[in-house]
């Protein structure tokens, strides 16, 4: 590997990332019907199965991936929801129109990022048959085009803002009946999509362009928030390499690794192919037709392949010249080449997985039986074995693929579909599809956007996230920090509406939703019961003097377990009232009195130490502002005496 | 690779699609017309300083319009962009169309059933041109046989357009040629014949072939689908293969439509041609029986009888074609209000019979009836049907029935109205005396009346619960 570091080493590998972020807009209505978008937990209504045939294009093009799912007679079954999804979501009703506020967002977005907006958005029909939608296809509009975003003093170009609805959920794979089970719940809710141009030039800056896009899109106020309202679809090259589309990245904070995880894939490809053309491999050399060599592994200690010949099922070999210690090389971290082989495998064999003379001998296969194997295929020193344990026709799938992949590795880095891992590596999911799979969505009338709509949007903008948080900082006194953290908080409405409603000092509000909440939350209180209204009214009773800021953490706590009651009624239960001056004073009288000695002896520095005993007496029932002022005014009266 | 994708082996032709069809008006129209610019060309619009380039798309299957111009980016979608006064518009390059060349279609495998498919136009037959982006109404059968390849390995397949008509337009007359074609295709000795047919009046057709094929020696199977074919979702495939089987292996020799079941893309039933009704505007099982009981399930290449047909399969029968309609004869749905003028206007205007889409057990208002008997009295055949859908009408339970009967009003027991005016339609074309149409109005010929309702043949969980 290249002892170059940082930009300089990516600069050398030619690196290009392009980014396409997804995220779901907070709408009242599905794109193309008037359902209320909603995730569900709960059992669904029911059921429904269905099958996708691939069309034929007049351009005479079938995703071979789909063609495959489709002959393997693959079936799905669509969960559904009758209060939340309803005919168009299973295909049985065509789409309705455009949903008008779906488009104002995205308009909003494009005026963000000096995209220029189409005159009229034609929704099209983008051939997907991996079941994710029921129709077979995604509808998807082009809403903006052009325009850039500055990041760290760098022009990031955009290519396109699209409107796309989102895919079912997938639920599970039921290997066993061919069946792939997806929930309608999430089909169909907006999602803009924000592809840049293909400027990003390192790892990092991946991440720093995905986080400024992320902010632009919270500024609107208009998209979801949680774990999968978020994805993104990154697409990586490196000279010599290939565009690889690593697609429904949900975790943002590990693009960086995924980007520089894929640049060292690709890296390590070209130096496989390098070696394999040195050793005169060409990928007509790799031809091997796959050998049944059962008999061989049939008292295998290997349980893989004896539970495989014990359910009826065979072991076949190939033979990959000048492959040797080429397969078991690490591409990324704990995937090697012989990773890729085995995701062909998985992929086009349905097999558990392969396994390769790299990692041989290993998994109860011994030393005997890989040199038996060699001597069997004909294998030279130099050459790879592959085998596999399966039922005849799934094995020889699965060789073939492997065969396929093997050819691919002498050219360099094959043009893929790959799905991110947790750890920042990817595998395979499918070929690259070609473009041509877009159709006009007849059913829906193209949406005119004439000029009076975009200064209408123009004059409404939102402020942006980052003139929010200056303005924090500048007109409401918060700290760095507090800005920062309030203008990028999911509680960011919350914290601008208190503020609206009351007169209560910024900096006790955002600390009390950034930090309080937080605090009580890790002490397992159920916060996520606590609701806008009562921060609003619990604030107010701050205002009003009905309730000190020392109190505000037991108050919520007793919000949050008891969600239907009011700040006003907490208050009382948890005798959190504001004492009274004349107690207040009554009390500290008392403190002063018993204390006399300390005080004549500390002067008005006793005021600090004198503090926490008062409020330790009187609990959260006053603030700590009211005691000071008294508590000076007593002790000063005591040293003047 | 797989047969699918084999089939399509590409070559280069010019497409001359002219921009009168295309849905462009006034200015564009001008303007395009001035850049000799044709649907398919790549082109480049310059508009308030932006240049745009792509291929120009027809618009008239998303709307016509003057004011905007519809072009694929090469992104691979479509966007519309604003055209005015200053905007200009060059031609930069021809557009090309990929045509498929298919392979010939294999040899007859003599140990297959022969079935004839029939394609009428609709959206059972509609496919996509990804390089112009419209979506196709008329499609050869021959096409729809290539991008259904498994049916090659059921049956040997005659495949003909015999008509591009959309199924609103379709009328008599069509009826006519329709059941004139079965017959052409039953007299060279196939084992079936499947009619690919719009929905909307799917119902009206098969209740039409119904009378004018009789003493059919094999099923005549007439197939839509709710979902257009050029998506991956259609049940075009699945109900073509099915309406195959079906032509091909059941035991019977009637007209029936055939289409999905459930939702699910799980199994069809065949509803006797006589007694099904579209109960739904765009679901895939919107076909159902009415006042019977579906005949046939088919599964999967697998047919079973659910019950009786009204003939075996029997290929020295020897069919009877009477293919005639009269077109004078409407279908009047009462409503409350309704105006006996409605009827005057009928008995002016030639018609010989009227069939009356009556309220409950078969009733009209009090107002039509002087209306009514006049048209009688003019000669017109005029007979009751209810707008129940479900159920018989039975004219004698309350006064304003029995008040239809004295002036004459033919009551056509549990016959649906739409199957009433097609039969209507069908004795008036093939009997002059009026006697003895009436009479062959009732005399059950195709399973269309029955006088028993049994109780399961009411689906009472219609509305979920």
């Amino acid at each position: 590997m290249s002892k170059i570091t940082g930009a300089d080493r990516y600069k050398e590998l030619g690196l290009m990332v392009g980014l396409e972020l997804h995220q779901q807009l907070n709408t009242s209505r599905k794109l193309y019907c008037h359902c209320t978008p909603s995730i569900h937990d709960d059992e669904p209504d029911g059921k429904l199965i269905r099958r996708l045939r691939p069309t034929q294009s007049e351009m005479g093009y079938v995703d071979p991936a789909a063609l495959f799912e489709f002959q393997k007679n693959k079936r799905f079954c669509y969960e559904y929801y009758d209060d939340t999804t309803c005919l168009v979501e299973i295909d049985e009703e065509p789409p309705h129109n455009l949903c008008e506020e779906a488009v104002d967002i995205c308009l909003t977005m494009a005026n963000f990022l000096h995209s220029k907006s189409v005159d009229e958005i034609h929704p099209m029909r983008k051939i997907v048959i991996d079941g994710s939608n029921t129709t077979g296809f995604q509808r998807t509009a082009i809403v903006a085009m052009g325009g850039d975003i500055l990041v760290d003093n760098k022009e990031i170009g955009i290519q396109t803002i699209c409107l796309e609805e989102d895919a079912a959920r997938k639920i599970a794979d039921d290997e066993k009946n061919n069946m792939r089970i997806y929930r309608l719940d999430r089909l169909g809710i907006p999602l803009i999509e924000v592809a840049t141009s293909p400027d990003i030039r390192t790892p990092k800056e991946a991440q720093e362009v995905a986080l400024a896009i992320g902010l632009l899109l919270r500024s609107t106020g208009k998209v979801r928030r949680g774990l999968g309202t978020i994805r993104q679809d990154v697409n990586i090259s490196i000279k010599d390499g290939a565009i690889i589309e690593i697609k429904g990245l949900q975790q943002l904070d590990m693009l960086s690794t995924l980007v520089e995880f894929e640049a060292q894939r690709q890296e390590t490809l070209l130096n496989i192919s390098k070696e394999l053309k040195k050793r005169g491999i060409t990928s007509e050399k790799i031809r091997s037709a796959p050998i049944d060599v059962t008999d061989l592994f049939s008292k295998s200690e290997s349980k893989v392949i004896i539970n495989a010949i014990k359910s009826g099922g065979k072991v076949y070999a190939i033979r990959l010249p000048g492959f040797a210690s080429l397969v078991g090389m690490e591409l990324q971290p704990e995937r090697r080449l012989g990773t890729e082989f085995s995701d062909y495998a998985k992929f086009w064999g349905n097999v558990g997985g392969i396994f390769h003379t790299d990692e041989l001998p290993r998994y109860g296969i011994t030393e005997h039986d890989v040199s038996q194997l060699r001597k069997l295929v004909k294998a030279q020193e130099n050459d790879a074995v592959v085998i596999v344990a399966a039922r005849k026709e799934n094995c020889i799938d699965a060789l073939e693929a492997v065969i396929k992949r093997a050819k691919m590795a002498v050219e360099g880095v094959p043009a893929e579909t790959r799905t991110p891992l947790p750890e920042g590596t990817s595998k395979y999911a499918r070929p690259r599809p070609g473009s041509s799979r877009m159709y006009p969505e007849t059913d829906v009338r193209p949406v005119k956007i004439p000029k009076s709509r975009l200064k209408k949007i123009k004059k409404n903008m939102p402020e942006s996230i980052e003139v929010k948080e200056k303005r924090f900082i500048k007109d409401l006194n918060l700290s760095a920090d507090l800005a920062y953290q309030i203008s990028r908080s999911i509680n960011l409405d919350i914290f601008e509406r208190v503020l609206l409603e009351t007169e209560v000092s910024p900096t006790l509000v955002a600390v009390t939703l950034e930090n309080t909440v937080v605090s009580l939350h890790r002490d397992n209180v159920p916060t996520d019961n606590l609701q806008e209204d009562h921060f609003v009214e619990l604030f107010s009773l701050v205002q009003e003097n009905k309730l000190s800021s020392d109190a505000i953490p037991e108050v919520l706590k007793y919000l949050a377990k008891n969600p239907h009651t009011t700040a006003q009624e907490a208050l009382k239960v948890t005798g959190m009232m504001m004492a009274s001056t004349a107690e207040i004073e009554k009390t500290i009288r008392k403190i002063v009195e018993e204390r006399k000695d300390f005080i004549q002896e500390q002067g008005e520095r006793s005021i600090g130490g004198l503090m926490g005993v008062v409020m330790r007496e009187l609990g959260g029932k006053v603030d700590g502002k009211t005691v000071k002022d008294l508590l000076t005014t007593e002790i000063k009266r005591i040293l003047s005496s | 690779m797989t047969e699918l994708a084999k089939k399509g082996l590409s070559v280069k032709v010019k497409i001359s699609l002219t921009l009168d069809a295309s849905g462009y008006s006034e200015l564009v129209l001008d303007k395009l017309l001035k850049a000799k610019a044709s649907v398919g060309d790549t082109i480049s619009v310059i508009h308030e300083d932006i240049e745009y380039t792509g291929i120009l798309m027809p618009r008239s299957q998303v709307g016509s319009d003057s004011f905007h111009i519809a072009i694929k980016l090469e992104n691979g979608y479509n966007v519309g962009i604003s055209v005015d006064e200053n905007t200009i518009i060059h031609r930069i390059k021809t557009g090309t169309k990929k045509k498929l060349v298919h392979d010939d279609i294999k040899r007859e495998d003599k140990k297959l059933p022969s079935v004839a498919i029939l394609s009428t136009g609709g959206t059972i037959a509609s496919k996509v041109d990804y390089q112009t982006g419209a979506v196709n109404p008329a499609l050869t059968a021959k096409d729809l046989y290539d991008t259904v390849p498994e049916l090659q390995n059921h049956a040997n397949v005659q495949a003909d357009v015999i008509m591009s008509v959309l199924s609103e337009n379709i009328g008599p007359s069509n009826w006519t040629k329709i059941a004139r074609s079965v017959a052409s295709r039953i007299k060279s000795g196939v084992d079936g014949v499947v009619i690919a047919h719009g929905t909307d009046t799917l119902g009206f057709t098969s209740a039409a072939l119904s009378f004018a094929l009789q003493n059919l020696p094999v099923p005549v199977v007439l197939v839509g689908s709710q979902r257009s074919s050029d998506r991956p979702s259609s049940d075009a495939a699945m109900n073509l293969l099915g309406a195959t089987t079906l032509a091909t292996k059941a035991d019977a020799a009637e007209v029936m439509i055939l289409m999905h079941a459930q939702t699910s893309d799980s199994f069809l039933y065949a509803h006797r041609g006589t007694r099904v009704r579209k109960l739904h505007t765009s679901r895939r099982d919107a076909f159902q029986s009415v006042n019977d009981y579906p005949l046939f399930r088919v599964n999967n290449f697998e047919v079973e009888e659910l019950h009786h047909p009204l003939l075996r399969r029997d290929k020295s029968r020897k069919l009877k074609l009477k293919p005639k309609f009269e077109e004078k004869v409407a279908l009047l749905k009462t409503y409350p209000g309704i105006e006996g003028g409605m009827i005057n206007y009928l008995v002016e205007s030639g018609f010989r019979g009227i069939v009356i889409e009556g309220s409950g057990l078969g009733h009209a208002p009090d107002a039509l009836q002087s209306a009514i008997k006049s048209a009688i009295d003019a000669g017109l055949v005029v007979v009751m049907t209810s707008q129940c859908i479900f159920g018989r009408i039975n004219m004698n339970v309350y006064r304003s029935g029995v008040e239809l009967l004295d002036i004459g009003v033919i009551s056509c027991e549990d016959m649906m109205p739409e199957t009433a005016l097609t039969k209507l339609m069908w004795v008036l074309g093939n009997y002059t005396d009026s006697e003895k149409a009436k009479e062959q109005l009732l005399n059950p010929i195709a399973g269309e009346i029955n006088m028993r309702s049994e109780v399961s043949e009411y689906h009472s969980d219609i509305g979920g619960v």
